[in-house]
């Protein structure tokens, strides 16, 4: 409702009955210009309630808590005053005020503490149920390997400080020792579950990369001992390109080629058959290879690696 | 001014404390956090309209957040928590709205 803009804006509206009592002295006044103000009290309250002398005004403050809601509604139409009202609240201390205060600084403080604790568990809370499942199927896996681990080794040290058989039990310790490094190294013959992947290339497009990435995606799913055919593929094996065809070690081969990989055979076959793995790659149209993947309970890897002397490092 | 000091000594404090916060009260701090919205909006919109009453305020504000808190503690315990805290959340928010929209209306007139 457009309000006619008064010169002397005192503070009104905080408390209609003020207003009213106003209108009543206007009323009782002689007649003149203002008493037609005073009869337009609806659209025209800020004139009328602009001669409200200044005894008033105090009395106006005293209200302010308890003005019925009937005059709160002709308060709403009056411009500005609560800003000011709210400016002069806000200056002058009182005991709203510190109660406000209390209440908000516990909101504040609950508030803030409540953001960072959900922060701190954010990680959690975000991931689906099969994710947080197939984490903690990981999570137990892993939990029992260490604890099978540390029974076994528990059980090595109480039979190396009983002393009773001490010198038989380093044997066997070191005898174990070295014959996991001789697999590990290709120079001790292996046998065991896994796989045979046969790589046949019709149009000979079967790269040294391709067949680099297969023995990596090998290695990555668990390989204990890789034969290429039938050269021991180990840690310091190369591949390369020769003259009429590839090359591992030295060694020229041909199509097909025949990766014998002990380790688990579900494990391998899944690390082969995985989207945009081994298969994929050489199966795809640019390639054109066509690969079979056998599992075995038993495998035999016979090829040997022969070890060169290492030149420069020595054992630190 | 007090108020707002309040406000930043509470913020303040929440940052420097680091508290734990008790199990027990873990699942009922943010709806008792909506209720206490839902106080602070309608003390805002009694004082614009001249009604504000700091005695009621107090009264007001910790029923509403212990009837918040009860609500989902007896949910939780029934089985139904998840939804009844959904409805508390809703109700509580509906009310914000109204009394935001009530203190719209008193600043600006729009």
């Amino acid at each position: 409702m457009p309000e006619p803009e008064t010169p002397r804006r005192p503070r009104l509206g905080r408390s209609g009955r003020l207003v009213g009592a106003a209108r009543r002295r206007q009323a009782r006044r002689p007649s003149g210009v203002e008493d037609e103000q005073a009869l337009d009290s609806t659209t025209n309250e800020a004139p009328a309630a602009a001669v409200v002398s200044s005894d008033e005004h105090a009395l106006l403050t005293d209200e302010v808590s308890s003005a019925p809601s009937r005059d709160v509604r002709q308060a709403q139409h009056r411009p500005l005053p609560t800003w000011r009202r709210m400016l002069r609240d806000l200056v002058r201390p009182s005991r709203a005020q510190a109660v406000m205060a209390l209440i908000l600084c516990l909101c504040a403080m609950a508030t803030v503490w409540q953001v960072r604790a959900r922060a701190s568990d954010q990680a959690y809370s975000q991931m689906r149920r099969p994710e947080l499942v197939a984490m903690l199927e990981q999570l137990n896996t892993n939990s029992g390997q260490l604890r099978d681990e540390i029974r076994r080794l528990e059980t090595t040290k109480r039979e190396l400080q009983t002393g009773a058989n001490t010198t038989r039990v380093a044997q066997e310790q070191a005898r174990k020792r070295v014959q996991e490094l001789q697999i590990l190294a290709g120079t001790a013959p292996a046998q065991g579950p896994g796989v045979t992947i046969t790589i046949a290339d019709p149009q000979g497009k079967v790269s040294p990369e391709l067949l680099l990435d297969a023995i990596e995606e090998m290695r990555d799913a668990g390989a204990e001992a890789i034969d290429l055919n039938g050269v021991r593929v180990v840690a310091s094996s190369w591949l390369g390109r020769g003259t009429d065809g590839i090359v591992v070690d030295g060694v020229p081969i041909e199509a097909p080629y025949v990766l014998v990989v002990i380790g688990d055979p579900q494990t391998l076959e899944e690390g082969a058959r995985f989207r945009g793995g081994l298969v994929s790659q050489a199966q795809a149209p640019q390639v054109g290879a066509q690969v079979t993947i056998r599992q075995s309970d038993e495998l035999t890897i016979t090829s040997l690696h022969t070890p060169k002397a290492p030149q420069f490092a020595r054992p630190a | 001014m007090i108020a707002i000091f309040g406000l930043l000594l509470g913020i303040v404090l929440g940052l420097v404390l680091e508290p734990t916060l008790p199990a027990m009260l873990q699942p009922y701090l943010p709806i008792m956090l909506v209720a206490a919205m839902d106080a602070i909006f309608g003390a805002a919109r009694a004082y614009l309209e001249g009604t504000f009453v700091d005695k009621v305020f107090v009264v007001s504000f910790l029923s509403n957040v212990l009837i918040a808190a009860l609500i989902v503690f007896i949910g939780d315990r029934i089985g139904v928590g998840a939804q009844l805290s959904t409805g508390v959340v809703v109700v509580l928010g509906i009310r914000i709205f109204n009394n935001a929209a009530a203190i719209r209306r008193a600043l600006l007139r729009a």
